[in-house]
């Protein structure tokens, strides 16, 4: 309930931040090397935020629901899943227009691209596996959210020691002394996208109540 | 002692059935037999194949062959719902998980017995200069591999589509475990041998095992519950 | 034995696959003694309603009992007085019928060679326990499979369809042996659409149509009568 009475006033307050983001991205000082092709970082890193925070909601949701059966966990997990595989794309699109201009190939096997690309391809097999896996594919998928969060780590860790070229996570802790400025915006940019996420989420838990309460209704009509 | 005495239990019933026909072991090792083949044209280059290549090759041939072992030792469970009348036994249920694992991480170890030694001799790879280090790889590697597929395998008997869903859900899942196993195995390749690197990835293997058997095991019961 | 019951409750008892209602509010009691046949059209939901009373199938809404306790609380031991026979029969075809009762008796905990050869007598399959399941004719596998799930004396019997591809003697051989473990006090619950078979073994009809429980009554024969006037009503 409390969602949806603050879904419009947070809808205008997001959409004002996004408004806003292109100028103070292009206020932003040059980076010396990269130049232009560096302001991709402003929405490339919050892309990535977004996408860490689905993950742990997909995870946990699915934990919740496999073993309370609580439906609520599933629709949260089953939309948390969605937004994974959309913002996991976006973080594979700009990171790969940045490795162009960074290491003149659009595909590099670097650590990061790699384990972004593994993640992708797990949350999709949630969705693959959650419309074709018959009845009772919400408990198959649940399976694969809580796997797919739990072998995170070890995409991580062994995607790092396998190949590394990414700039190090070190970028975002020296940025706050070499360039404040660009150190605030790539902030705002991340809390703009990360309310942008949660409304997304919102959204599309409300659609999945819908549907459940459709299907209730149609239960209820056959009595 | 009674939960390892059910899985004990299903992994002697698993074995005999299998002593009976050989179907899944034979059929298991020529597919990895195949893939060893198939593999090798697409990395032979003038009668030579690069060293690192023997590494991938092995682990691709154990990925795949283990998913066919992995999808018909479950359509034994199926045809005549067994896995349904295991799960009516009056026992712990990660148990009947504990064997199933434990029946195809041997099924597996015995397609290695073949494909390593085979592997070695075609691409000439020192796999044996460190016997210790390859049977900790690939111990640890096939049961983090069997672990998930096992899990998998087992909550897709109910699923029509589980031919497709098996390595669809199962190899991105894994993929930690092959880049293991591949890593480790060439850094046994390397010469001299890279002995920290294979311990590093040993090191993760065994941190994977852990983790995933029992995620597997504490999952079993409410995954098998329609 | 240190667990058992001798009611099982079923109460507004629901499972719901999505928008198909599989069971629909479903109340039963049953009693020590009882043949409940439960009949109904194929897609009627006996084989979901089962699964619930075989702790298999977890209910959307509502409870089973055994004997006052739930099967989240006891699986274990609630499972150990539960037998269940499906339309698969839950035999291994690879093994021997010997070796599948041997397993499933190891499973419950029973390792007595006396019982397996008793077993193998009552299925008429005494000099046949050598030979694997899969040279058995339907029949055949028909009886070892109930003597499998009968093997551990349970007291909640769930029967599948049981009499599909018998012949009239091993028809009567089943329906016999399915009379003496509810006189020895077993609960059996007997789904199947075949009404001839049912008529005159059965105590109690319970009609299921949709998911939901259209009746549920004592009855001696005349199975067949009733059904129709049933269904025809509703």
């Amino acid at each position: 309930m409390v969602m949806r009475k603050l879904f419009v006033p947070m809808l205008v307050i997001t959409a004002a931040m996004f408004a806003y983001s292109p100028i103070a991205i292009a206020n932003a000082p040059y980076e010396s090397t990269m130049r232009l092709v560096q302001k991709i970082f402003y929405y490339h890193f919050p892309a990535w935020m977004a996408l860490t925070v689905s993950v742990t909601v997909c995870t946990v949701a699915s934990a919740v629901y496999l073993f309370k059966g609580n439906a609520r966990a599933d629709r949260i997990a089953a939309a948390a899943a969605e937004i994974t595989v959309i913002f996991g794309l976006f973080g594979l699109v700009s990171g790969s227009l940045w490795g162009r201009k960074a290491w003149g190939v659009w595909w590099q096997w670097d650590a990061r691209l790699t384990m972004a690309f593994l993640l992708e391809l797990i949350f999709f097999g949630y969705i693959l596996v959650r419309n074709y896996g018959g009845p009772g594919a919400e408990k198959l998928a649940a399976a694969m959210g809580i796997f797919g969060g739990a072998t995170a780590p070890f995409v991580y860790k062994s995607v790092d020691w396998w190949r590394t070229v990414h700039p190090k996570t070190s970028v975002m802790t020296t940025l706050g002394e070499t360039s404040p400025q660009m150190w605030y915006v790539v902030w705002f940019c991340t809390f703009t996208i990360l309310l942008f996420m949660g409304l997304l989420l919102a959204a599309r838990i409300r659609l999945e109540e819908q549907r459940a309460t459709l299907d209730r209704l149609y239960l209820e009509a056959e009595d | 002692m009674r939960f390892l005495r059910i899985a004990w239990l299903v992994l002697r019933k698993d074995v005999a059935i299998e002593l009976r026909s050989y179907e899944i072991l034979s059929t298991t090792l020529f597919f990895a037999v195949a893939c060893v083949a198939i593999f090798s044209f697409a990395f032979v280059r003038e009668g030579q194949a690069p060293v690192d290549a023997a590494a991938g090759i092995l682990w691709i041939a154990i990925a795949f062959s283990g998913t066919l072992a992995l999808g018909r030792t479950f359509e034994r469970e199926r045809y005549g719902e067994t896995l349904k009348a295991l799960l009516l036994a009056p026992a712990p249920r990660p148990a009947i998980y504990l064997g199933k694992l434990l029946g195809i991480v041997a099924l597996l170890f015995a397609t290695e017995v073949i494909v390593v030694p085979m592997v070695a001799f075609l691409f000439s790879a020192p796999f044996f200069s460190r016997p210790g280090l390859l049977v900790a790889l690939l111990g640890l590697g096939t049961i983090g591999y069997a672990a998930v597929g096992t899990l998998f395998a087992a909550m897709l008997v109910r699923a029509r589509t589980r031919d497709v869903m098996l390595p669809i859900l199962l190899y991105p899942i894994t993929i930690p475990v092959i880049i293991a196993g591949v890593r480790g195995t060439s850094a046994l390749l390397a010469s001299p041998v890279d002995e920290p690197v294979a311990m590093l990835w040993i090191g993760l293997l065994s941190f994977f095992d852990v983790v995933f058997v029992t995620l597997s095991l504490w999952t079993f019961e409410p995954l098998m519950t329609e | 034995m240190s667990f058992d019951f001798d009611r099982v409750e079923l109460s507004d008892l629901s499972r719901h696959f999505g928008r198909r209602k599989a069971v629909a509010r479903v109340s039963l009691s049953l009693s020590a003694g009882d043949i409940l046949g439960l009949l109904g059209p194929n897609g009627a939901g006996k084989s979901t309603l089962l699964g619930m009373l075989a702790t298999l199938v977890a209910p959307t809404s509502g409870r089973v009992t055994y004997g006052g306790v739930n099967a989240s609380e006891r699986g274990q031991e609630i499972r150990a007085r539960i037998g269940v026979l499906a339309h698969e029969l839950h035999l291994y075809p690879e093994l021997t019928a010997r070796q599948n009762l041997e397993f499933f008796a190891s499973l419950h905990g029973l390792a007595d060679g006396t019982m397996v050869q008793t077993a193998l007598e009552s299925a008429a399959l005494g000099d046949r326990g050598e030979d694997q399941v899969a040279s058995f004719s339907r029949g055949m596998r028909q009886r070892l499979a109930l003597e499998r799930c009968l093997l551990h004396r349970p007291r909640l019997v769930l029967l599948d369809e049981p009499f599909t591809g018998l012949d009239d003697r091993a028809v009567r051989i089943v329906a016999d042996r399915i009379r003496r473990i509810a006189s020895e006090g077993a609960i059996v619950v007997l789904a199947t659409h075949d009404l001839d078979v049912a008529d005159g073994l059965i105590t109690r009809m319970a009609v299921v149509r949709a998911g939901k429980l259209l009746t549920d009554a004592a009855i001696g024969s005349g199975v067949r009568q009733q059904y129709r006037a049933l269904v025809e009503s509703a």
